[in-house]
Order: structure tokens, then sequence, then C-alpha cells
């Protein structure tokens, strides 16, 4: 069928093509859908090797970028008017409460699907073969989601506002020689106060979704120069299906974006955006807590000092940015574990994790007092230098014990390492979010 | 090439060229960030909090008492020995509000549990120092804060306290 005897439905509503070569033309003549191939192979729309995280981020980012504008129309960004233009927002504004809703569990769920979506791209070996690249990109854009939450919750200027930017910005006051400028330059002053909040809504409504929508192009595209998502290689003979994008992906991505929409729109619409009380530069609230997803940092912080606890999760980023230049072993790519061998120490390190990460923690906040053991040395070394040397030993440990006993190769070894630290991760969240009371003391959650 | 050996200077016209918008595209870059940065930079660094800050009459404060100026962000404190002593409000360890507890006789921070006694000093980590102070002068009869410079300290020291 030729462009021009297109019936006006067909040309608006590229899917409904009936034959595979128009359905073809149609993918690679549009702007959105030509992000894709016009075929894909078979095994690559298996629901259970993407569990589509990458399609669901790419929504949400959307759902986000939509609400985010309408609520601009709305929201001052200045201190004496932000909390009441989202308390406005919340009684008076028609559907003011739902976009709001939708905005925050977006970007919660968001952190989510990010997240799970580098689990997978890192299990099945998504950054072999030429894709390195596009795994960087994808750490860019994990932090570009982190740097937009880290600005949008600052913007309804209540206590969690307040408190959570005071403490993340004091933090960087303690990286030598730059660090105060720096917390300075971003908050505009030397506390939290109009100017930041200035800066930060620039940063969070026109910096931040410039480089969003930059950079999510470019992770399109790159997956479609890199060949399409990662595979298991064929072996030699072996012939793998290939099926049109219309309708084979396409109606999966309706379909789960379809899905998602209507999950958040019904949630949004039962459980609104919490607001705390207003910000009271002199009084935080106690237990001063971050958003939930910045729990797990927050725990290091109490166990270390603040500039190691900044310089764990520094290097753990570090190593993230050099695993394609550490696992270069190619034949076992789009395998979950990459082999046997790597699902059983996948799951060996989870264990490890799970019975290590608390015994430390309780350890740590009832008996072990290094500054106390070390009285010569400054806190920075004693209860800093010192606990960040043994966590990095216990890691290289780890990945070491991995190689040895379990004969792993280097490949599976890094699995092992991988998982140890996502689940100690998650472990310390669940631990900030739920053990932590007054003056963040452990208690029980019930 | 044939005209770099017959020309005197090694440097070609197209070579001089390239330089030239190098260089100039180098200054431009720089001014670019330059001008930036200048845009940009803190609006408020010095004399946040309203500067002097009149605190009362020497008389007013009873030794051994505690005095919080909430717009000045300080603590006001008259030693037990006579002398007095402005502290910044904000923790040491990551930036909160401490608060004064007569009954512990302490400033406390519900952040991260540190505290600190009547005069600063680090009581209970992890702050890493003594809490901030501001200069106090003291002029026919009144105390005067000057909170537009904040003064760090890693320990309290008798010389900080200022006399009537
Ligand atoms: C990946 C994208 C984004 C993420 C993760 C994100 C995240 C957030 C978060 C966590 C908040 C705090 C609201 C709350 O939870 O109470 C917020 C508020 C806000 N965001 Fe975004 N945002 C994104 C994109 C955008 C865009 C593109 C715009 C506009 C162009 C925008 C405009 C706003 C406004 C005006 C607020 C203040 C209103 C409120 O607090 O409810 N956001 N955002
Ligand atoms: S901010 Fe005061 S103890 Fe951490």
């Amino acid at each position: 069928m030729s462009e021009n005897n297109q019936t006006w439905r067909q040309r608006i509503f590229y899917t409904t093509q009936t034959d595979d070569r128009s359905r073809m033309r149609a993918v690679a003549n549009n702007l959105i859908l030509h992000l894709h191939p016009t075929k894909v192979p078979a095994p690559a729309l298996r629901w259970t090797y993407t569990w589509g995280l990458g399609g669901l981020s790419a929504t949400l980012a959307l759902l986000l970028i939509i609400t985010g504008v309408i609520l601009t129309f709305r929201y001052d960004a200045s201190v004496e008017r932000a909390y009441t233009s989202i308390q406005y927002l919340e009684t008076q504004v028609a559907f003011g409460s739902l976009v709001r809703a939708l905005h925050h569990w977006s970007a919660n769920l968001l952190v989510v699907t990010a997240f799970l979506h580098l689990i997978r791209v890192f299990l099945t070996g998504g950054f072999k073969l030429g894709r390195s690249t596009n795994w960087i990109i994808g750490l860019v854009l994990l932090l570009i989601v982190v740097a937009f939450n880290f600005t949008g919750y600052l913007l309804p200027w209540d206590q969690l506002a307040y408190w959570a930017i005071t403490v993340g910005t004091s933090l960087l006051s303690y990286v030598p020689l730059v660090g105060t400028a720096v917390a300075n330059f971003l908050l505009g002053g030397p506390e939290v106060g109009q100017a930041a909040l200035r800066n930060f809504y620039a940063i969070h409504v026109a910096v931040l979704p410039a480089l969003l929508v930059m950079m999510m192009s470019y992770h399109f595209w790159k997956v479609r120069k890199d060949g399409g998502i990662s595979q298991p290689p064929t072996e030699p003979g072996e012939r793998v299906e290939r099926l049109t994008t219309i309708p084979h992906l396409v109606q999966i991505e309706f379909a789960a974006a379809a899905v998602l929409i209507l999950g958040l729109f019904v949630w949004a619409a039962f459980v609104p955006a919490p607001l705390e009380a207003l910000a009271d530069p002199s009084h935080p609230t106690n237990p001063a807590k971050a958003a939930w997803y910045f729990l797990g940092l927050q725990e290091l912080l109490l166990h270390m000092h603040p500039l190691a606890a900044l310089l764990l999760p520094g290097i753990i980023l570090g190593a993230f940015v050099a695993i394609p230049y550490l696992d270069k072993q190619e034949d076992n790519i789009g395998r979950y574990f990459r082999s046997a061998v790597g699902k059983q120490i996948a799951l060996l390190a989870a264990l490890y994790a799970i019975g290590l990460i608390p015994l430390l923690v309780l350890l740590d906040e009832y008996w072990l007092d290094l500054p106390a053991l070390l009285p010569g040395l400054p806190t920075l070394i004693s209860n800093g230098l010192i606990p960040l040397a043994l966590t990095l030993g216990g890691l290289a440990a780890v990945y070491l014990l991995f190689r040895t006993t379990n004969k792993a190769n280097k490949s599976e070894a890094l699995v092992g390492l991988f998982v140890f630290v996502m689940v100690s991760l998650l472990l310390l969240t669940l631990i900030g979010i739920f053990f932590r009371g007054p003056n963040m003391a452990l208690v029980l959650p019930f | 090439m044939s005209e770099q050996t017959t020309e005197k200077t090694k440097l070609s016209r197209r070579d001089f060229l390239k330089l030239g918008v190098g260089a100039l595209s180098a200054l431009a870059v720089l001014e670019v960030s330059g001008a930036s940065l200048l845009f940009l930079q803190p609006r408020s660094l010095d004399g946040e909090f309203g500067g002097q800050v009149i605190a009362g009459l020497v008389d007013s404060f009873p030794p051994g008492s505690v005095v919080e100026f909430p717009d000045g962000r300080f603590y006001l404190i008259h030693a037990p020995d006579g002398g007095f002593l402005a502290v910044y409000r904000r923790c040491t360890h990551l930036g909160c509000s401490v608060s004064w507890e007569p009954a512990q006789n302490h400033f406390f921070c519900p952040c991260h549990a540190s505290s600190f006694d009547i005069v600063g000093d680090v009581e209970n980590p992890p702050a890493p120092r003594a809490l901030d102070t501001f200069p106090v002068h003291i002029d026919a009869g009144q105390v005067i804060v000057d909170t537009s410079s904040i003064q760090t300290r890693d320990n309290f020291a008798p010389d900080q306290l200022v006399y009537a």
C-alpha cells in the first residue's frame, strides 16, 4: 500500500495497518515509533525478560512532565506562599489534589522502576557487547531522577522539605576544599531560604526536564544503535523468529502503559500526597527523616563520619560505571545471573547480606564505639576512614570468597557482589524506614 | 606542504585561522561560564540574619541562663562565671537546629542525637565540633551580637567569653 492511498484513519492511527510491509513502513516513518526497529526478535518481547521496566519508567517520566507542567500554573515558589499554594491546591483547586498526588506517587514509583530496571540490566548482562555507553547513560538517567526528587521535595516547604534539604546539603560541606562553596552556591546562601527555594525550583522545572528529555532520547536511540536489547547468543544455525513491531511490541507497550496509568489514577484518587506542617527553621521534627529512598544513605550517616558516608556510595557508583570494563565475558549475555553457578552465588550473597547487615547495625548501635576505642585519633579517621576501609575490605572479602570457595569466574563473582550490595542497601533502607524512631534510636515498628 | 617550506614562518594561514578560532572559542566559553557563575552566585552570604542584634541589658540575663533569639538564630549564654557567649543554633553535624533543654542543662539536636553543654562544647557525638559562635560586645550596658559573621571553633576556650 503506498502512502497515497492510505485512509486518513490509517495515517493518524499507524497501528491500524494490516499487512506487514505497511506496518514496518509505519514504524520507520513515524517520529515516535521510529525509536523502534521495524521488526523485533520474538524472545526480546518476553515479559519475564525485561519486566517492561524501561517502558514503565518512560511512561512515568511522561506522566511526571505532564502533571508537573500543570502544577507550575498553581504553585508559587516563594517562602511566604509555597506552602499555602500547596494547601490551596489540596483543598480549593478542582482536581488539584489529584494532580499533585499523581505527581507525587509517579515520582516515588519512578525511583522504584528505574532502580529495578538497573538491576534487570545488570543481571542479564545488558551492558555487554557494545552496550557500555548505554549502561552509563542509564546511570546518568538514574541520577537525574534522584536529582528531580531531591529538588522536588523542597518545593512544598513543609517540615520534611526543610530539614531533609538542610541535612542533605550540609553533607556537602564535609567535602574538602570545595564543599562549602558548592553548598552555598546551590542554596544561594548559607541556609535553606528563599534563594534555595528559587534555585531548586528553576532546577526542578527547567534544567532537569531539559536534561531528562535529552538523555532519554539518547538512551532510546542507543538501544537501536546497539542492535536492540540484549539477547542470548544464538547457536550456529539457530534461527530466531522476528515479529513486526506493529502490533506485537506496540500493543504490549500500550497495554502496560494503560494498566500503569489506570493503577496510578486509582491509587492517587484515594491516597493524597502527604504534606507535613509548615517548615519551622527553629524546630526540626523528631525524628527528622529524609524521603524513604534516601533512608539507606541516612542510615550510613548514623554509623560513619559524613565524609565516609558520602565516599562509600561514591565509590560504589564509580564501580557501577566501571562494570562493563570489569566484566568482559560476552558469551553469557542475555541470561539472568549469567549461569547456574551465578544463580547459586546470587542466592548466597543475598543470604550473607541478610545475616550480616542487621547484625552490624546492632553491633555498632549498642557495643562498638570506635572513637572511644581510639581516643587519640580525629573522628574523621576513627569513625570515618576506618569503618570505610573495613566496609570496602568486607566487600572485597565477599568477592574473593565467591572466587575461591564457589569457584566462580569473574563475571559470576561480580553478580554475587552486586546482589550483596543491593540487598544491603535494601536492608539499610528498611531499617531507616521502619526501625528508627525519636532521636534516630533503634525502635520496633509495632 | 610546499608553502610551508617556501615561507619563512612555519605557521600557515589555515593554521593561524584555526588557532585563532580555537583561542577565541575558549575565551568565549570562559566568559560565558564566568558570567553564569556571577549571575548565579549566592545572593546573601553577608549579614544574612540582619547584622547587629541588640540582645538587651546585661542585667536582664542572670548568670547561668540561656536565652533563645529565634530571629537572630542564636542562643545568648550567660555563663555561670559571668561571661557572655552567643552560639549559632545550627548543629555542627548536619545543620539541624539545636534546642536548649534546661532540665538536662544541655543543647540537644533531634536529628542524630548530638548534645552540647552550656558553653556549646560537644557532649555527645556525632557532632564533630563545638557550636559556632557570633561575636559579642557590650556597649553602654547592652549586650550586642553581630550575627553577620559566623566563627567556627573546635572546642570551648575561656577566652571566647566576653565580660561586661
Ligand atoms: C522525572 C521527573 C520528575 C520527578 C521525579 C519529580 C518529583 C517531584 C517531587 C518528589 C515533588 C514533591 C511533591 C511531593 O512529593 O509532595 C515535586 C514537586 C513539583 N514538581 Fe516535580 N518531578 C518531576 C518532573 C517535573 C516537571 C517536568 C515539572 C514541571 C515542568 C515539575 C513540577 C513540579 C512542581 C511545580 C512541584 C511543586 C508542587 C508540589 O509539591 O506538589 N516536576 N516533583
Ligand atoms: S544534625 Fe545535629 S546531630 Fe546530626
